[in-house]
This record gives C-alpha cells, sequence and structure tokens, in this order.
C-alpha cells in the first residue's frame, strides 16, 4: 500500500521554563499580600492629591460609615500590649467589669462600635464573628458623647509616644457625622488629624502639579 | 507533558565485565504542582489589595470666643465656599450682601476656576508689603508668597454636605496651592439663602 508513514514525533512539552515563571509570579504575590485587617463596616473613602503613607502603629482610628456609626479602633501592629493597655485602662476608668478574656478579645477585634453599657455583650461574642454582629455605633453628641472617653482614656495609655489621630469616613457619610468626631478629638485637645484617603493623580497644570514638578526637578 | 528529560547519550563505553544498569525514565508528571501552583496565584491576586490608602492632614484650629483670638481676614481677600447636597457649591466673595447678589452658584468642577480666579485679583490689588517680606525673607521663604497672603477661603460645609464634598473641598485647597483656609459653621442667613434657593 502506498501510504506515506509521518514520523511519529513526541508530545511532550517541557514546561519547566513555564513552571519557573509561574512559581516566581506566586511568590511574588505571597509576599507582596498584606491582608486588610477585617472592619465590621465596609467604608469607601473618597480621594485626595495627598501622598502620605498611613501610619499602622502608634494611631487611633476613628471610622464613620454612611448612616454616621462611629467606630473607634487602635492601631498597634508592632506591638499587641498597647491595645491590651487600652481596655484595661478603659475597664478601670468606665467601671466595664470586663473579664481577663473579654479583654484579650478586645485585642484581636477590629474596632468597635458599641456604647460602654453594651460592650461587655459585644466582647463576649469572639472576635472573628464581630462582623456579624450589629454594632450601633458609639454614641456621640456635639460634645464628644462617648468617643471623647474612648479618645481621652486611649491618649492617657501612650505615654511618650507620638500618637497619630486617624479618621476614616465613608464617601456618603454626612458633615455633622464627620463634625461630631472632629469635636470629639477638640474637646481632647486634638487639632491635628489625619484622614484616611485613597491616592488620585494631581491635575495637569494646576498650581500644585507646578509646584511637585519643581520639588521633583530641584531633587533630582 | 510537563517533564524533566535526563540528557541522554554520549556515555562512554562500558568494559565487557560491567553489568549494565536498567535505565529508569526520568519523566516526571509536574502537571498537579503546576495546578496547584496557578490555584494559589488566582487565590493572591484576588486578596491582594495594590492600592495603600494615603492619609491627607487637617489641622483644626482650637474654639475661641475671645475676638482677640481669632484670626481675621480682609474682606477684600476673602471667598466663602459653602457646600450643599448633591454635589452643589455656592460661594461669594467678600461680605455677603444684603439682596443676596453676589451669592453665586457653581459645582466642584467649577470651583477650582473661583478660586484661581480669585486669587489672581487677589495677587493684583496687592500693595507693597515690606513687613512681610522681610519676614518671609528671614524664613528663606518665597516672597511671592506675600502676594496672595490676604486671600482667606472660609470653607463652610452645610448639614447636607457629605463627607467626600468635605475632603473634596480641602483637596481642592491643596491642589490651588492655597495656604490660608478655615473650615466654619454655616450662618443661620447662609443657611436659609440656600433653603431658599433650593426649594426648602
Amino acid at each position: 500500500m502506498p501510504s506515506v508513514k509521518i514520523p511519529k514525533k513526541s508530545t511532550f512539552v517541557d514546561m519547566t521554563p513555564f513552571v519557573d515563571v509561574a512559581f516566581l509570579i506566586l511568590t511574588f504575590f505571597i509576599m507582596a499580600t498584606k491582608f486588610k485587617p477585617e472592619e465590621p463596616v465596609e467604608i469607601k473613602t473618597p480621594n485626595s492629591v495627598s501622598t502620605k503613607d498611613l501610619p499602622d502603629s502608634d494611631a487611633l482610628q476613628v471610622t464613620f460609615d454612611s448612616t454616621g456609626r462611629v467606630f473607634f479602633s487602635v492601631l498597634s501592629e508592632k506591638d499587641a500590649t498597647v491595645k491590651y493597655n487600652v481596655i484595661k485602662h478603659m475597664n478601670d476608668t468606665r467601671n466595664l467589669n470586663l473579664t481577663e478574656a473579654e479583654m484579650r478579645n478586645f485585642v484581636k477585634a477590629p474596632a468597635v462600635g458599641v456604647p460602654f453599657s453594651g460592650l461587655k455583650q459585644l466582647l463576649a461574642v469572639p472576635a472573628e464573628e464581630h462582623k456579624n454582629y450589629k454594632q450601633p455605633g458609639i454614641p456621640l453628641d456635639t460634645l464628644g458623647g462617648e468617643l471623647y472617653y474612648w479618645i481621652r482614656d486611649a491618649v492617657g495609655t501612650f505615654t511618650g509616644k507620638q500618637l497619630k489621630y486617624l479618621i476614616k469616613g465613608d464617601n456618603e457619610a454626612k458633615y455633622p457625622a464627620f463634625k461630631q468626631v472632629l469635636n470629639a478629638f477638640k474637646k481632647n485637645e486634638i487639632f491635628k488629624f489625619q484622614m484616611i484617603t485613597a491616592l488620585e493623580d494631581v491635575p495637569a497644570g494646576s498650581e500644585l502639579d507646578i509646584i511637585r514638578k519643581r520639588q521633583k526637578a530641584e531633587g533630582n | 507533558m510537563a517533564s524533566i528529560e535526563e540528557g541522554g547519550g554520549g556515555g562512554h563505553k562500558k568494559g565487557p565485565g560491567v553489568k549494565k544498569a536498567k535505565k529508569l525514565s526520568t519523566h516526571l508528571d509536574m502537571t498537579p504542582m503546576v495546578d496547584l501552583g496557578f490555584l494559589l496565584i488566582t487565590f493572591f491576586i484576588f486578596t491582594t489589595t495594590m492600592s495603600s490608602p494615603t492619609t491627607m492632614e487637617l489641622y483644626m484650629p482650637k474654639d475661641t470666643d475671645k475676638d482677640d483670638e481669632q484670626n481675621k481676614a480682609k474682606e477684600s481677600g476673602a471667598l466663602t465656599i459653602l457646600l450643599s447636597k448633591d454635589n452643589h457649591v455656592y460661594y461669594y466673595e467678600g461680605q455677603l450682601k444684603e439682596d443676596a447678589s453676589n451669592f453665586l452658584s457653581t459645582n466642584f468642577a467649577g470651583i477650582r476656576k473661583v478660586i484661581i480666579d480669585k486669587r489672581k485679583a487677589v495677587i493684583e490689588a496687592h500693595q507693597h508689603d515690606a513687613g512681610c517680606e522681610k519676614i518671609w525673607a528671614k524664613n528663606n521663604g518665597d516672597k511671592k508668597s506675600c502676594l496672595d497672603k490676604d486671600l482667606v477661603v472660609v470653607i463652610k460645609p452645610g448639614e447636607l454636605a457629605t463627607y467626600k464634598n468635605t475632603v473634596d473641598i480641602l483637596d481642592e485647597m491643596t491642589i490651588t496651592n492655597t495656604k490660608r483656609y478655615a473650615m466654619v459653621d454655616l450662618f443661620e442667613a447662609e443657611k436659609t439663602l440656600i433653603d431658599k434657593t433650593e426649594g426648602r
């Protein structure tokens, strides 16, 4: 039979370089990933042209969502005892009657947004389940409300450290909510804040754009 | 399929007494490993948050009732910006007139031009101020900064303005390089005026 015999070629493809690259990418992502702490509410922050980085330690953060609920958290990436000291101090000054386990639970909790009266109840729930726990927010009024005490007592435990005050607000939150948060800080004689925003490009040709370009040119 | 192949051939001849070892295949099926690798890559891609948040500084003055502690602003250099609902922006220069004829409306796209124009006007009206220039020269500053020293922007967010509006307008101050600005509450007269404009 006149048939042409096609030589059978191996179907093996050497995947080694491909695998190498894949694992390289995998390594990159593992290194670059920083799990953001789970927060009890989702906040969409506004944009700004500011380029200052967010501190991860020695900072108090007040978060308010679109409905005006206010949450309080202590950022202490480097040293967890800081957070423990805060709640211990709170427990003493506000007579919260928290148990040791509940205070340890506070350290694990990302943020709290309950009145003092409801704090014991919240901390009885494991920190991992806080996001399913409906938190009403820290009560506020024009004089600062309970947030005033949170800030005062937290500041009291940070001695000899430069504390930063972060405010994280939702795009849709109304201005009075923001003002009340500011008032609580102001009553504590704190006038310097950092508002958490997302990075945005500087509009081309604006005054700031010209200044930044000049600074860059001078720096080189 | 994935494989590691042994570079074959080229082995030197063995003597007659040497037994030939059976050659085992070094082919290795890497497919499951690759599958797992890509699964992990996908997982990390989805969980990674690339844009890190930044912070914007805000300095608030201490509340004071004492007249001599309050900052004074020249009327000619004052620009008041009022924020209201649905991203509406109102502004007026100097004092609000009785008949509200200088009460104007714009939006966030237009407010930058208003600030820039006001700044130009203030620089044009600037009169030589040796005192200010002296201070700036001493601090190795830019003498030009004296030109717009009379410009003061007063920001008054209304109760219906959102937090985003507030941050946007503060951002606008940074963008236009306005050094003197203040955030204060609305006056009653302004509140009624906005209510009237918006038909409430």
